[in-house]
Parts: C-alpha cells; structure tokens; sequence
C-alpha cells in the first residue's frame, strides 16, 4: 500500500480538527475494510486518523427506552450487549451474520455504516469504475452481476450493492446517527445517510469527508422487540447477502399494526420496503398478505442479466420472514 | 554405546492411528516453512501483473517504482536475467510435466494471459515492493485473444493421450445402442474453472552462491522441479539444491514450476541477494494454474432391469496456448460400470488463459459429476434404487480393456457405507422427505481412482542402537507420509516407531518420487520393503561369518522382531541388532535402493507398463449424503456426510481418515460454491480472493463420516492402494443427487447454488 502518515487522535474535537486541517486524511476505526481497501490499492489516503481511543464506546440507555450506541462500539460487543439482544433482536442477529469472529471483534458500528462495496469490479483496479475512479464507467453492468443491485440503479449507472447486514437492521429500527465536525454536532436519520448512486457514485454518504460519526441512536419501539433479521447467502458463514430481510411485526387482533421492514444485497443503500409496509398496515396478517406486500415493494425491481433470481429470492424471504415473526406470536 | 531405544513392543504399526510426527511442530508453530527461512540480507520481491489479456508491451516505465525507497532493482523483459526455454512434455522425461507455463518469464515482450507477470520489483522491504509494483507503468498493444469458453468451446479439438493420462476409448457401437435402448438418459453438464486455495500460498525463497542455487520451495515435486529449473537457468542438476520439509497443502497445484518460483530466482540472480517472493492470494489466482472449465455429455441407455447397454461420455475441457494438462475427463467411465458398448471421447480447446493445471483428482473428480449424476438420473427413470442400478452393473473386470482388476471392493463399499448410513430410511420419491422448513434429501454416488506408481530412490540405515534412519527426498504436504513410512520401516525391521528417523523434502537426499496421483505412499514403500529385506540380507551375511546363533539360516526362515533378528517359531533364537553388529565390528548397516541412472529408469518404465497390461488397480468408493434445502429460499445445507472407500490396505487410520475428510470438504466447495469467475470480454479472473471465491467454512461441513474396507490390494506393497484423491470423486455428484431426491430439481450445472433451485 502506499506509505501513509499515522496520527493518534485523543478527543472528539481533535480528530475532527485534524481531518479538517488534512483533507486528504481518514478516520482508522477497526480498519476492517479500510486497511483491506487500502492493501488493494483502492483507499490511499494520505494520512490516518486513529480515533480508537476516543470515549466512543460505550452502550446507554436513554430515558424512553432508546438506546445511544458509541461509534467505537465493536461489531461483537454490540451484539452480545443484553439491552440490544432484548429490545432489538435483529440488530444483534444482522451483526452475528457479518463477517467472522475475529473480524467482529475489531470491526466498529461507526465504520460499519461506511463499509464500502464489494462490487468485483470496484476491488479490481484494473477495471472501470466510477465508484473508484469517477467517469471511468461501468464494467459490472456487462460483466458479472449476480450479486448486484435490483433497486435505486439508473440504466447505464452504478449497480453496487451496499454490503452492511447491520445498516439494514438499523434502517427497519429508524436509526439516527449522530456526527461530529469541526461546524459543530448534527443528527442525521440513517434512511438518509446512504445515497443512490445517481451520476455520482462515488459520492455514497450525505456526510462531509471531515465528518465524524460519534453515535448511532435507536429510537425506543417496544414492537421492535420482536423483531428478526434473516440473511440469505452462498454459504453458512462469512458470506455476504445476496438478498437478507430485517423485518418486525406487531399484530392486533389478527392485522397488521405496525409493521417494519428493510432489505439488504439489493440496492446501493439498505432498501427501506415503504410500498410493502404501507401495504401491509391494517391488512390481516396472513401470508397472502405478506406475498401481496412483498410483491408491491418488488414490482419496481429492475434485474440484470444474472440476478434477477433476486426479486424472486427477496419475495421469498419476505414472506417467510414475517411468516416466521406470526408463527411465533410475532416474537422472536 | 548405550542402548537407549529397547523395543517393549513387536505389535504391527502400520494400519494403527498413530499420531503424525510432524504434528507437535505444526501446531507450535516450530515447523518453517518455505518462506520462513531466515537469510541475511534477504530482500523481497513483489510481482506486477498484466491487466490485459493477450499483448505485447510497448512500453514499461519503471521510474516511479525504482524511485519508491528501499527498491533495489525492478525487472522487466528489458532487463532480466536471461533464461531458457520451458522444456516440451516428453514421457521419456516425466520431469517436463511439471512446465506450469511455456511462458519465458521477463525474457518476452509477449503477454499471453490477463495476470501473467510482466515484472518483478526487488526491494528491502516486502511493503515496499509492493507499493512500487503498483507503480509499474505498462503499455500494450493488445492482440486478439481466445478467452470466451462458451465460445471457443465449439472449435475444441480431439485430446492426445499418453501413458500417464487416458484419452478415451471405444466398444462397440454405443451410439447405436442408445438409440436402440429402452430407457435412457442423455444430458449435458457442465462445471467451471476452479483455483487452488491451499492453506499455504506459493512460496519461494532463492539463493545463489556463485553458480550454485538453493531454493526453499513450497513443492510437491522437488526433483522434477530441480531438473526443470537446471534447464531453464542452463545448470548442471547438482548446482542446484531445492528444499522443502513442510508443505501448507498442495492438491496438484504446487506440482508445477509457476512464475513465483522462476522469478525468485531471477531476482536473486539479479539483485546479487537472497530473494523472497511470497505469493499473494491474488497472484496465487493469477499464476497457478487451476482446474479447467469443462462440459460434458453422458448419455446412458438401459434395459429395463437396470442393465447397461450403452456409455458414451465425451467432454470439452480447455488448456491454454501456452501450456496446461489436457483433463483425462471420461476416464473412470471406462472402469465403473460393465456394459457391452462404451463410448468416451475427450476435446479440448487451447485458450489465451492461464495453463490449467492438476487438482485433486484431475479428470475423475469432474468426471464423476457428469457420469454418477447420470446414474442416479436412469435409475430414477428406471424407477430403481440408485445404489441398485450401480450393484447389476458392477464388474470384476474393466468393463473398456477387459483387463482384470488387481482388486475390485465397489460392492462391498456400497453395502457398507448403505448400512452405515442408513440408506434404507431414503423413500425415493424426490420432495417425499421434509422436517419443517428443510426439504430432505439423500444422495449417493461411486468414487473412482486410478493408481499409478513412480519411482523412489532412498537409503535405509541400521545402527547398533536399533536406530532407524530412512532418507528419501519425497514430500509432506499434510498427508502424513513421513508417518506412515516411518511405520512401515518400524514393522519391517522390528524396532518401535519412535527408533525410525524419516528424512524427507529435500534434493539432497535420493530422488523420492513427486506427491501426485495418490502415488507417492505405495511409491516410497515398495522400495522401503525393498531396502528392509536388503537390510535383513545384509545383517544376515555378517551373522553368517562372525559366529553368530542366526549362522546358516536362511532368509526366509529369519524374522525381523523386537530390536533383532529370530528364527521364525523359535522366539529365542536369534540375535540383537546391537550383538549382530558388534560381533562384525560394525556400527550400522545401510543400503540404497534405486539410481538416477537410465538403467534404473528403464526398469520402472518396463514394470510400469507391464502392470498396466496385467490389472487395472484403482481406489474406490461410495459417497452418502444427506442435504437440507430451505423449502422458502433454496439454501442449500450438507446435514451429514459418509464416505465408504476401497484404498487397499489402510497405512494409518489417523492420517488417511483426514485425508479422505480433506478431499470430501474440498468436493463440498466444488459442489456447492466454488467458481473462479473469468470474466468472458478479457479473461480476467474477477474474484480472487477467499471473499468472493467460496471454499466450504467450517459451517459448512457437517460431520464426515469416513470407513475403509481396509482390504490389502495383492498387486500393491503392502496391499496400498492410494488415498489422495479418490475421497473427491464422486462426491460432487452425491450433492447433486442428493438435491434432486430433496427438491426434484436435477441440477447439471456446478456449483449447485440456490438460485438454481428457485
């Protein structure tokens, strides 16, 4: 990689000030993905900015019941957190389906939210892409797209899929993630972190590149508690989704109350499914329904040569998702 | 002297599951590998690959990368080292089948496939290099090239065989018998290129002295490799010493001299200091070669009873136009199954790829996928068991040559790995079986393996302490060789297991035979036994003149037991190693067994076709799987796995017990995930690395369930068979069958993965 100069942040206000003084400069969390990007030669910033020290890593509870959850969190202790595992099931279930372990246990929520994508093309230097080299274009579109995007991609644009299983978790639990910079502090809702790819993919947060996430907050959503996150892939284990599902139900009498459902591996951000939660509210909740829900949502899916098996699979997975969640009294 | 090692025990070694000895030092961490040898002032090299397929290059700007600190030297075609052309495969020197490449390495300005190195940086420090290869500027003129299998599939040509690879064969008039046939089965299949992903990357560590060259190596082939390198670097075979006492796995694919090894070596040359170059798992993708892209037709026709009256399978596989191993693909359809007309034609279509090379049972692992998943689709038309249909067709000579078989045991594998699996619970209608969510479903299929032997030069050495020391330069990837001669060194002359010395992984010692086609354990043992029995004589000769109790016995009357010689039935007659030795006034007795000369050569030649008349041996087997597809999204999850196998004479429960585990999970990613994707506008290979190229996770594999009919081969020594690769036939096609019997959803193309299913 390229040689890189590392700068140890000790507080908030001194990382944020020194990202602001080198633009050039990234903040380093666990480094999961940004130190494999950089080995590839696809990140090479010219400066590091260490912010594990920062006091960023603690899980509170907040008076209603939300929980504020420090950017430093790791992946591994946020899933075995108690107040998580209660209150917001599919959070802890879309962090232990990530990764591996060890990968878990450096890995950050902070850095979990800007996780880059794992478009074969965009890790290969050697091909075009937009998202790495702006206007160079596209080979994933003529190339191999099995596991790209069916939502939110423009003919001819970017098809990269946003690879996070927690974003997915935290776009169903209406997150709210705090920054930080040197402008001062602003809260900005999780639906509206990520952006389509558009004409500038390479553009892929509504944040500033001096920008600091110090929080990620869940509203408090007693539904939530019955909440799951099902994620469908290759293999087993350390695989990324091909579609995966977070979905909570709350059912009243026999209908839809209140429902949440976002979906992952199908869009270049986690896919909130708004057509098939407003479809559902107020219907009985039966899996005809579910089948109806999930095919509004689909209907405007756009396949490419070799994923259209995605809307199927999403369908199915929807509708077996929240068959689960009714099947077990709408717990987990 | 002392004698610190007195045997307590006689008991057999070879079969029981001794622990390997290499384990404590591999699980410390005290085991060096290839790139792991501490040299002063060892500098490190990094390649740079090419990033179009085939080319020539214009132009290389190597300033930026020269200017990075701590390079020492970038080489380019315009300023390395000069080297010979790679040597032509020949079968009068088996050494040329180790030519990864025809490719000379930074000696052209020709770019033959999309990753083929074009230059190497050496530098002080490994992050150094690789920084500066990414600043190695190329320009190229781009040639048209061939790299659309789909494509060029149609312009394959008929493939050549020799000894070492069948290349098809005919009996009767098959296609005429299929048409005439009641039932039948006639489908095409097709599986995709695969790479290499052994535990360790390719390594290589080179080092000159004047003109003599020592390379640390992660090898399964160390004298080939030494003979191939002498060639291209125009040395005599002496001035060059390769080592290699540890291997991360090789699995075929460190069989063959690749550019990693070459280049080190150049590097070496040229920067005037000992030279790492450590493969990334990137360049292992982009220069090893992996296993071909293939598709194939079977087509079955049987008599209602189940009785074959025609085989044809045919296959399309690729090489490359700069090398590669034509896949023997219909190979074990010619053994499996008895019928009166038979089939099997091989194409192949050279492609501008990187060469294919051998990887775990090149041809039959494939092959079987084609050919056991056709079985089990006849024996669903024929409405019979599938374990039937293969039983009425079984045979106890080769169906294609009518050659006897040296040892037949595929009956007895079925019906054991039936029973111990439990196949009987199987109801055979496909969907039938279900617990919740899962759809249920068994599958089974043969494992087939042919065996072949090589030769084996080694020294066996006698000391009057009942030490035992075995020298021969063969290898250890894993599998447990060292172990396992060192238990029949221990039970050929009656000392304990911990008396004998195994010395292995290197040029120095005599030329131990390549780890390739499962040949390498009988390979060293035939001439093990042949060196034990010259011990025996030898010892036998000193008794004779020095007074001795064994004086006038003959050989065949004198046992080998507890530390001595005995009278065979008169356990106290006899003598000490340590008495036989003393009494002659000498401290060890050693002999060697094998040359390099031609004399030698050309009775290995002459046996070796002499056996091919007289038997067709092989390793054989079941494969039983029980899988579970999610009935909503088509996961597919193996639940239990047993395999039941035929490999002669079982040398040590422990080591091939994992090696048959081994080969089954490495069937399980070519089952259901493995695909190295080379991307059909440019050839390049677009997911090179463990992320995006699927190998089975622990979660994966479910438990494995390994049994051996552990029956001695009569033509083999010591009744071995081998035990590499047959473990990865068949098991593909038990995945395949298995999914059908769960979703009725036949699927024909590899991997099997849930999109295929929805």
């Amino acid at each position: 990689m390229r040689p890189f100069a590392y700068v140890r942040a000790a507080d908030v206000a001194g990382a944020v000030q020194a990202v602001a003084d080198e633009p050039g400069a990234r903040f380093l969390g666990g480094g999961t993905n940004l130190v494999d990007l950089m080995r590839a030669g696809i990140e090479e910033p010219a400066t590091l900015i260490d912010i594990t020290r920062l006091p960023l890593t603690e899980v509170e509870e907040l008076p209603d019941g939300g929980l504020r959850v420090g950017a430093l969190v790791r992946n591994s202790g946020l899933a075995a957190h108690p107040l998580i595992r209660s209150r917001y099931p599919m959070v802890s279930q879309a962090l232990l389906s990530g990764a591996s372990p060890q990968l878990r246990n450096m890995a950050t929520v902070g850095g979990n939210l800007l996780q880059r994508t794992r478009c074969l093309y965009f890790y290969d230097t050697a091909a075009a892409c937009s998202k790495r080299d702006p206007g160079t274009g596209c080979d994933a579109t003529g190339g191999f797209n099995r596991n790209h995007a069916v939502f939110g991609a423009e003919a001819g644009g970017c098809v990269a899929t946003h690879p996070s299983d927690l974003c997915v978790a935290l776009a169903a639990c209406d997150a709210v993630v705090e920054v930080e910079s040197v402008r001062g502090t602003r809260r900005v809702p999780l639906g509206e972190l990520h952006l389509l790819p558009g004409a500038t993919p390479h553009v892929e947060t509504a944040l500033a590149p001096d920008e600091l996430i110090t929080a990620v907050e869940l509203p408090a959503a007693p539904m939530l508690a019955r909440s799951r996150y099902r994620k469908v892939r290759d293999r087993s284990s350390y695989a990324f989704a091909l579609v995966s599902v977070a979905a909570a139900l709350d059912v009243r009498d026999g209908r839809v109350a209140d429902v949440r459902l976002a979906l992952g591996g199908v869009a270049a951000k986690p896919w909130r499914a708004v057509r098939a939660e407003s479809a559902l509210k107020g219907e009985e909740a039966t899996a005809e329904a579910f089948q109806r829900a999930a095919e509004a949502e689909l209907a405007e899916a756009t396949p490419l040569p070799h994923n259209s098996f995605k809307i199927d699979l999403a369908r199915r997975t929807v509708v077996a998702t929240l068959g689960r969640l009714l099947a077990d009294g709408g717990a987990r | 002297m002392t004698e610190t090692l007195v045997p307590t025990t006689t008991a057999p070694h070879v079969g029981r599951p001794i622990d390997r000895v290499d384990g404590p030092a591999k699980t410390t961490g005290s085991a060096t590998f290839a790139a792991e040898f501490p040299f002063p002032g060892l500098a490190h090299a990094s390649l740079v690959h090419a990033e179009v397929g085939r080319a020539r290059i214009t132009a290389i700007d190597t300033a930026q990368a020269e200017a990075v600190t701590g390079v020492i030297t970038v080489l380019t075609h315009l300023n390395a080292p000069t080297l010979r052309p790679a040597p032509k495969f020949s079968v009068l020197d088996l050494s040329t089948i180790v030519s990864g490449t025809a490719v000379n390495y930074l000696n052209t300005d020709q770019v033959h496939w999309n990753g083929q190195p074009v230059a190497v940086v050496v530098a002080e420090t490994y992050e150094s290099a690789r920084h500066a290869a990414r600043l190695v500027g190329l320009t190229y003129e781009e040639l048209p090239a061939t790299v659309d299998f789909a494509a060029a599939e149609s312009s394959a040509k008929p493939q050549k065989s020799n000894p070492m690879m069948g290349g098809g064969g005919a009996k009767g008039d098959a296609e005429a018998a299929l048409a005439q046939a009641p039932v039948t089965v006639d489908q095409r299949y097709t599986t995709p290129e695969l790479s290499h992903n052994a535990l360790e990357p390719h390594a290589t560590i080179a080092a000159w002295d004047g003109d003599k060259l020592t390379v640390y190596e992660s090898s399964q082939s160390l004298p080939f490799m030494r003979r191939h390198l002498a060639k291209r670097l125009d040395l005599p075979e002496d001035a060059i010493r390769l080592v290699a006492p540890f291997v991360g796995g090789g699995f075929g694919g460190k069989g063959n001299v690749w550019a990693g090894t070459i280049l080190a070596v150049l590097a070496a040359r040229a920067a005037g200091r000992p030279v790492r170059l450590s493969l990334t798992r990137e360049a292992v993708y982009r220069t090893v070669g992996g296993r071909t892209r293939s598709t194939q037709r079977v087509a079955l026709g049987a008599e209602p009873g189940g009785a074959l009256a025609a085989i044809i399978h045919t296959s399309v596989t690729r090489t490359s136009a700069v090398g590669g191993f034509p896949e023997a693909v219909t190979n074990a359809s010619g053994h499996l199954y008895a019928a009166p007309n038979i089939l099997l034609k091989q194409h192949v279509v050279e492609m501008d790829l990187l060469p294919n090379a051998p990887m775990r049972a090149p041809g039959e692992a494939i092959g079987t996928f084609a050919l056991e998943s056709a079985v089990d689709e006849l024996a669903a038309e024929l409405g019979l068991d599938p374990i039937d249909v293969r039983l009425r067709n079984d045979t106890d000579r080769d169906p294609l040559s009518g050659t006897p078989f040296s040892h037949r045991r595929l009956r007895e594998a079925f019906a054991l790995g039936a029973e111990r699996f439990g196949w009987s619970a199987r109801t055979p209608q496909p969907g039938s079986m279900r617990e919740g969510r899962w759809l249920v479903g068994y599958g089974v299929a043969a494992a087939y393996h042919p065996i072949m032997m090589l030769a084996a030069n080694l020294t066996v050495r006698l000391a009057a302490d009942g030490t035992v020391i075995v020298r021969c330069g063969f290898h250890e990837m894993g599998m447990g060789g060292a172990t396992v001669q060192a238990q029949i060194a221990a039970d050929a002359l009656g000392v304990p297991f911990e008396a004998v010395r195994v010395d292995y992984g290197d040029t120095d010692l005599p030329t131990g035979p390549m780890a390739g086609g499962s040949m390498q354990t009988a390979s060293v043992a035939a001439s093990l036994l042949e060196a034990c029995a010259k011990i025996k004589t030898s010892l036998l000769a000193l008794a004779r003149r020095s007074g001795s109790p064994l004086r006038g016995s003959r050989a065949d009357a004198v046992e080998a037991r507890d530390g001595g010689l005995y009278l065979v039935g008169h356990p106290d007659q006899g003598e000490s190693y340590a008495s036989i030795l003393s009494r002659a006034g000498r401290s060890h007795v050693e002999v060697s067994i094998g040359s390099d000369g031609l004399g030698s050569k050309l009775k290995f030649m002459t046996r070796f076709i002499r056996d091919q008349r007289r038997w067709v041996r092989a390793a054989s087997g079941a494969q039983f799987c029980e899988v579970r597809v999610d009935a909503d999204t088509g996961e597919i999850r193996l639940a239990r796995w047993l395999g039941a196998f035929d490999i002669g004479r079982v040398a040590n429960l422990k080591t091939a017990t994992s090696q048959m585990r081994g080969g089954i999970v490495m069937g399980m990613g070519m089952a259901l995930s493995e695909e190295t994707l080379v991307d059909p506008r440019h050839g390049r290979i677009v997911n090179p690395g463990l992320a995006e190229y699927h190998i089975p996770v622990h979660a994966d594999v479910p438990p494995i369930d390994v049994h051996f009919l552990d029956d001695p081969d009569p033509t083999m020594p010591l009744g071995l068979l081998g035990a590499g690769e047959v473990s990865i036939t068949g098991v593909a096609a038990a995945v395949a069958n298995a999914v059908y019997h769960a979703t009725g959803r036949r699927v024909r193309d590899l991997p099997i993965t849930l999109d295929k299913l929805l």
